[in-house]
């Protein structure tokens, strides 16, 4: 048995050797990858198969160099494995013309590696995937907390989308380095951006004013709509004496007075905004 | 669309995915900005309670009818610990995870119709429903 399979599969490693350049032009026809990749992996095959067929990590480099490009160029898994498994079928047509029961019988074992390595293809091509996911999620974390300066003095962050714990932390950390950076006392906290106000969202906004308390400054939340100031109520949640205001322009213009800066408009119709006595 | 969708609550992703098809389901059902708003806070909470509380769960999606009534139909269940005293689990400012408390409470009034199952090491399932007016 173990003889016939030995024999079995050198007849198929003979075959792989000298039908090289038939099988590659067929290979590279049903999987329309480019010649070069091609030949390379099937040499690196060619010579891991002469050497035993035990050391396949020349393959399983090329593979996953392979699958990473396609997965970054945005190929489907299925096309890229395909890649892999075309080689069964540029194989079968060189077994076919053969006949013989070696051949046929060497088929199988073959067909078995050609299996795992397109697996392999699989795996490597999902990690890359998933990998370019986590660098675009935390790209965006990045990008989507700006601390942007209204006014001397006036820092807001508008927030848009969903506030998780990650993402707070972020916020705040920025927050307060502005805070220090720019000397501002007064900070807007703008959720106009924010779909749902739950008491995770809540909680975490609430520490952030609390935070910057802390650092002296002035903390207004500003951007809620009436369905969240609604919900806000239904929840029970209690945002204490921290100032809430409807529209960003409001917590604008309430920094604005706090600070004693005065507004006046061109046409000589004076609006003047008095300090507080604080 | 009497059967429904399940979702599987295994992270904070899957929280914003419940809320999405939540926001998605209300918004088919005909349900008024506020109500949209309160349910997808509500869906928020209880999705967030299977995972913090129940180590993750499921929550299905369905829309409902009551004669010419429809309404949204929300069901979460964990295989978690369970709650032994579901009493003292629905009192504003109860917490035993740091948070503020007022998630289950707060959900129950959120809602038109609040329905909690739960034992002891036998998990924990909340039903909730929101008509549309």
């Amino acid at each position: 048995m173990t003889v016939d399979a030995d024999v079995a599969r050198r007849r198929i490693e003979e075959l792989l050797r000298t039908n090289e350049e038939q099988i590659l032009r067929r290979w590279t026809l049903i999987t329309k990858a480019t010649p070069e990749e091609l030949t390379d992996l099937y040499q690196a095959l060619n010579r891991a198969l002469d050497s035993g067929g035990e050391d396949l990590a020349d393959v399983r480099g090329l593979l996953a160099e392979l699958s990473r490009s396609r997965a970054r160029q945005g190929f489907t898994p299925s096309e890229t494995s395909r890649a892999v498994f075309g080689l069964k079928e540029a194989l079968y047509e060189v077994v076919e013309e053969d006949g013989g029961a070696d051949a046929l019988r060497g088929f199988i074992w073959f067909s078995r590696l050609i299996d795992d390595l397109g697996l392999f293809t699989f795996e490597t091509y999902a990690t890359a995937r998933e990998k370019i996911i986590l660098d675009q999620a935390e790209q965006l974390l990045e990008l989507s907390t700006p601390v942007v300066k209204l006014w001397e003095g006036i820092v807001a962050v508008p927030l848009v989308g969903t506030l998780d714990s990650a993402r707070t932390q972020v916020v705040m950390e920025k927050l307060l380095q502005t805070l220090v950076d720019t000397g501002a006392e007064h900070a807007v906290i703008d959720i106009t951006g924010v779909p749902a106000v739950d008491t995770q969202v809540a909680q975490h906004l609430l520490k952030a004013v609390v935070a910057a308390r802390l650092m002296g400054a002035e903390c207004v939340i500003s951007g809620i709509r009436p369905q969240i100031a609604h919900t806000i109520v239904t929840l029970g949640i209690e945002f204490g004496d921290i100032v809430t205001k409807a529209s960003l322009a409001d917590a604008l213009a309430h920094a604005l007075r706090r600070s004693g800066v005065q507004v006046s408009t061109p046409r000589g119709t004076r609006i003047s905004v008095r300090t507080e006595d604080a | 669309m009497t059967g429904g969708s399940e979702l599987p609550i295994a992270s904070n992703a899957d929280v914003v995915l419940v809320r999405q098809q939540v926001r998605s389901a209300a918004l088919e059902v005909g349900l008024s900005l506020v109500d949209q708003t309160k349910v997808v806070t509500a869906a928020s909470e209880l999705a967030r309670n299977a995972l913090v509380y129940g180590g993750g769960g499921m929550a299905r999606v369905e829309i409902v009818e009551n004669g010419p009534r429809k309404g949204l139909k929300l069901v979460f269940s964990d295989e978690g610990p369970g709650i032994a005293d579901v009493e003292q689990a629905l009192t504003d400012g109860w917490t035993t995870g740091g948070g503020l408390g007022l998630g289950l409470s707060g959900s129950r009034r959120l809602v038109d119709e609040f329905d909690l199952v739960s034992a002891p090491s036998k998990g924990t399932t909340v039903t909730v429903t929101k008509w549309a007016r």
